[in-house]
């Protein structure tokens, strides 16, 4: 009996590796940022290149970076999500216009709406490398204390932002409070 | 014969020469100095570009392949090590970003899994063997029965 069932367990055992490796997305690379300190960064404003952009006045309170582009497909499809998150104030909607055409950029907020509280244009892609982005787009929620608490790699959906986002604002709110007060 | 043996060898050789890939992504030179050029070859070569996932940052055109060795340029032209780039990149994207894997704790058992299965294997081997002898000693007195 023995004999028969120690070829089984193995056998049973790999196919539950092979199967969860089978659910997993291989272009999905885990952020080395999560728990450390937000990587600070200073940037002009999209729209006014003389209004300085720095994540040091983001301190105190929790907050979102999106990664975005206009030549980014994904972008266009989560802006309407974008929009909706926005229109909760949540937290404040910081976007990072990666690599892209100033004009073109601020077209597309003009016509599709703006969710963004403010959008820091990073043209060298060097604040983008810094927070280890590879592929727009890609959403940071960074906590009071400057941390960042979660990263989302794939357009935005409701579903994302209820399941992943929304219980970490909060706690992150929650456990802010009496630091504070 | 020998001469249709020559034919061929030399008809592969200009095959493979035609065949052989360009090399080069950049068109022109990082460096000046030869030694600074191969030490940003040689780390291109070495760190992976994450949106292409199976390609080098030496291999390929992406735009962040290409901000990536901007990265490795100014880093070698500011004095940096290899083993300081190397860390740059991985605070950055990961293990991942590394061609070559590191041995961390957590990818641990992955190195040690060929050694470890290698004595479970000998293990295995010589209680199997040992018991085959032990049966065929006990065995051997009616052997005309089995």
């Amino acid at each position: 009996m023995l004999k028969y069932a120690v070829p089984l367990a193995i056998f049973a055992l790999l196919g539950v590796f092979l199967y969860v490796g089978l659910q997993r997305d291989p272009s999905y690379v885990p952020s080395p940022l999560i728990g450390k300190q937000a990587p600070e960064f200073t940037l002009p404003s999209l729209q006014d290149a003389s209004y300085p952009v720095s994540s040091k006045e983001l301190l105190g309170r929790p907050w979102v970076l999106n990664v975005w582009g206009t030549w980014c497909a994904g972008c266009r499809q989560e802006h309407d999500t974008l929009l909706q998150i926005a229109r909760t104030n949540a937290v404040p909607l910081i976007g990072l216009n990666w690599k892209d055409d100033n004009a073109a950029a601020q077209q597309w907020l003009r016509t599709l709406g703006n969710p963004y509280a403010v959008v820091a244009e990073d043209n060298e892609g060097r604040v983008a490398i810094d927070w280890g982005v590879y592929g727009a787009p890609e959403t940071f929620l960074i906590g009071p204390d400057g941390k960042v608490l979660f990263k989302h790699i794939a357009p935005m959906t409701m579903e994302v932002w209820n399941k992943e986002f929304l219980p970490r604002i909060e706690a992150a709110k929650a456990g802010a409070a009496p630091a504070r007060g | 014969m020998k001469l249709t043996g020559v034919l061929h060898a030399l008809l592969a050789a200009l095959l493979l020469a035609g065949s052989f890939p360009a090399l080069a992504i950049d068109t022109e030179k990082a460096f000046d100095d030869p030694a600074l050029q191969a030490r940003y070859e040689q780390i291109n070569r070495e760190l992976r570009c994450l949106v292409c996932q199976n390609q080098t940052i030496a291999d390929s055109n992406a735009t962040l392949a290409q901000d990536l060795r901007r990265e490795v340029r100014e880093m070698i032209a500011a004095g940096k090590t290899d083993a300081q780039i190397r860390e740059f990149m991985i605070e950055r994207y990961g293990d991942f970003v590394l061609y070559r894997p590191r041995m961390t704790a957590s990818n641990f058992l992955l190195w040690a899994a060929p050694v470890l299965l290698l004595l479970l294997g000998t293990f295995i081997g010589i209680r199997y063997i040992r018991k085959q002898a032990a049966e065929a000693d006990s065995d051997s007195p009616e052997a005309g029965q089995s």
